[in-house]
């Protein structure tokens, strides 16, 4: 890449034969276009660390005024009113938390499970490629596509199951209210079919990428099959399986569009999971377009708080995957 | 396990009953265990692909019958009329997409390059970098949404217009294309730069002509597969590009786009209106189908060349 020092045609005292061409000096312009090059890819490497900082600051400056008015009482204060400019995001956040904690509870053991049974020799190649190959199709069907179809099929399937579970189970505070359709559970339901091939994905890349010595090691000590997972495999992966369900939860948090269409959006606070709830991103999906004056600060002020718990959630999640990456 | 290695001992052949304790006893705890967790495995994998099928085939079976020559053609019906389709949503995707294309793909190009080709003396930036791109990559598509709110419509500097909205879905494509096209750029072979310097390349000369077209058909894949993704995206254009009943006539004004018509009217009680959004559900998930199965077998292609040659 760098010229050659000039002076060099005979630097080394090697005779060149006759008809070689002759060594030249690269030229300026060429020497220019290179570093110039490099700048300006490196401008726009850069950018990409620019734009997060960029999103970040932005919503933390227009949510200047929201932090000023209510300060920290934001997050523990249940009242949305935009007719009185009262905000406060507790009923939003916990809806976020438990929508999001629910799904993982339902996803995680079923990814597990799907990512042992198609990383393991269980099932021939093709067939298992075949199944990877659905799974991955399961994340690429648009948020809103599962939204409508949560509204027209999950919906009707999960009333009389709700029914019955505020019937037999009613005293229990977390179904303690008539199902109304809409409401945490079948949002959660349907978050944990779309965080699945994410946790799918990542214990399966995880049990991959273990040495084979460790299986056959186990193996050969006389451990069975299974043996061997729980006990050799499954703990050599934790912390890639770890990483993936943290992703998973961050993917879970700022999940909108399907969650906005199932959850009901009621800016109000009820343990129970058959109740309709809201969280951060269906709120902003839901008032933004409409919002004026503190509402778009509040609004902004709730952005942040979702941006500032994605990214610890993401942020973790890739230190321990790269970490994991260094052991292996 | 245990079970087995607790085999009888009363055998008047002493390795006879050494040879029994090594056979697996089909009968045994461990191998119950062993046969009941390979059921509940199968089992987890069925209920993983169930919703798969169970989506694909209700829209199909929901969005087939409106799947004609009007639902490209003409507007969206306003409510209790009959007829009508989703022209102007096809052709706003079309135009909030490419205008996202248009700004991700040439920077997300070009950072991608520096990271592969030229970060070599300075690792800890190019960490930093990927670093970012990942957390980028985790930040909720709503916030995209957030951020072009805040820089263009907010401000008054454009208003809701198909522009903020396309520039919402570029933050959500960047870190794909950064991805996709670091890692096809590291796949090119190095033994490609060596004879490229060897012959007295310099490094543009190496990358325009040999390193770039070398992992071209990988690069358009990662972008393919990031469009597809995009064009179903619909929380980041509520509140950006909003929507409209009407043919779009300027890039700065609201714009209809398909995904958003299918929210809008999956929540309205008119049986005409939620056909269409049947209609438009089937026309997207039919595009990223299409393309996750048409970039896959390109891949794969690919990879049995290299394999072969």
């Amino acid at each position: 890449m760098a010229a050659p020092a000039s002076g060099a045609k005979q630097g080394r005292g090697i005779e060149l034969p006759s008809g070689y061409p002759e060594r030249r000096d690269r030229p300026k312009i060429e020497q220019i276009t290179d570093r110039g090059l490099v700048g300006v890819t490196l401008a726009f490497a850069g950018g990409v660390g620019l734009l997060l900082g960029a999103i970040a600051l932005l919503i933390a400056l227009r949510a200047i005024p929201a932090l000023r008015e209510f300060g920290l009482g934001f997050l523990v204060s249940a009242i949305w009113n935009p007719v009185q400019n009262a905000y406060g995001a507790l009923p939003m956040l916990y809806g976020t938390l438990v929508s999001s904690l629910l799904a993982l509870l339902i996803a995680v053991p079923l990814g597990l499970g799907t990512a042992i049974f198609l990383s393991e020799d269980f099932l021939p190649p093709p067939l298992r490629t075949g199944l990877v190959f659905m799974v991955e199709l399961l994340a690429a069907i648009p948020s809103v596509v599962y939204g409508l179809w949560g509204i027209y099929v999950l919906i009707p399937l999960y009333r009389p199951v709700g029914q019955w579970l505020y019937d037999h189970w009613g005293w229990f505070p977390l179904f303690s209210t008539p199902p109304a359709g809409p409401g945490m559970l079948p949002a959660a339901l349907v978050l944990a079919m779309m965080i699945l091939p994410l946790v799918t994905a990542i214990s399966r890349d995880s049990l991959a990428a273990l040495p084979p010595d460790l299986r056959q090691a186990s193996l050969g000590l006389g451990a069975s099959r299974w043996r061997t997972i729980f006990s050799v495999l499954l703990p050599a992966a934790a912390s890639g399986i770890g990483g993936g369900v943290m992703l998973a939860l961050g993917r879970a948090m700022g999940e909108t569009m399907a969650v906005t269409m199932l959850i009901g959006n009621a800016n109000q606070l009820s343990l129970s999971l058959l109740a309709p709830a809201n969280t951060v991103s269906s709120l902003l999906a839901n008032q933004f377009a409409e919002a004026k004056g503190l509402q778009v600060a509040a609004l902004m002020y709730a952005a942040l708080v979702l941006v500032v718990m994605t990214l610890v959630v993401n942020g973790l999640a890739e230190l321990v995957i790269q970490r994991l990456k260094a052991k292996y | 396990m245990t079970s087995s290695l607790e085999a009888p001992q009363e055998t008047a052949n002493p390795s006879e009953a050494a040879v029994r304790r090594l056979k697996k006893n089909p009968g045994s705890a461990s191998a119950l265990f062993n046969t009941a967790m390979t059921g509940v495995a199968g089992l987890c994998a069925m209920l993983a692909i169930a919703p798969l099928i169970a989506i694909l085939f209700y829209v199909l079976f929901q969005g087939w019958q409106r799947l004609d020559l009007p639902l490209l053609t003409q507007l969206p019906p306003p409510p209790l009329v009959e007829g009508g389709g989703l022209g102007n949503a096809i052709i706003g995707t079309l135009l909030v997409v490419g205008i996202a294309t248009g700004m991700a793909v040439p920077f997300g190009i070009l950072a991608a390059v520096y990271l592969a080709e030229f970060s070599g003396d300075r690792p800890k930036i190019a960490r930093n970098i990927r670093f970012a791109t990942n957390v980028l990559s985790g930040v909720p598509s709503i916030i995209a949404g957030v951020f072009a709110y805040g820089l263009l419509v907010a401000t008054g500097a454009l208003g809701y217009s198909a522009i903020a909205g396309g520039m919402a879905l570029a933050v959500l494509m960047l870190p794909t294309i950064v991805r996709t096209t670091d890692e096809a750029l590291q796949l090119v072979p190095q033994d490609l730069r060596w004879a490229a310097a060897s012959v007295g390349a310099s490094s543009h000369q190496t990358l325009l002509k040999i390193v770039l077209p070398a992992a071209v058909p990988s690069i358009l894949t990662g972008v393919v597969l990031a469009v597809a993704r995009a064009a179903g995206e619909t929380a980041p254009l509520i509140f950006t590009a909003l929507n409209s009943s009407f043919w779009p006539r300027s890039l700065l004004e609201p714009i209809a786009t398909l995904a958003v018509n299918v929210y809008n009217f999956a929540l309205v009680p008119y049986a005409n209106q939620q056909q269409l959004a049947w209609a438009g559900a089937l026309i997207l998930v039919i595009l990223v189908l299409a393309t996750s199965v048409i970039s896959r077998s390109v891949t794969r292609r690919r990879i049995s060349e290299q394999q072969g040659g």
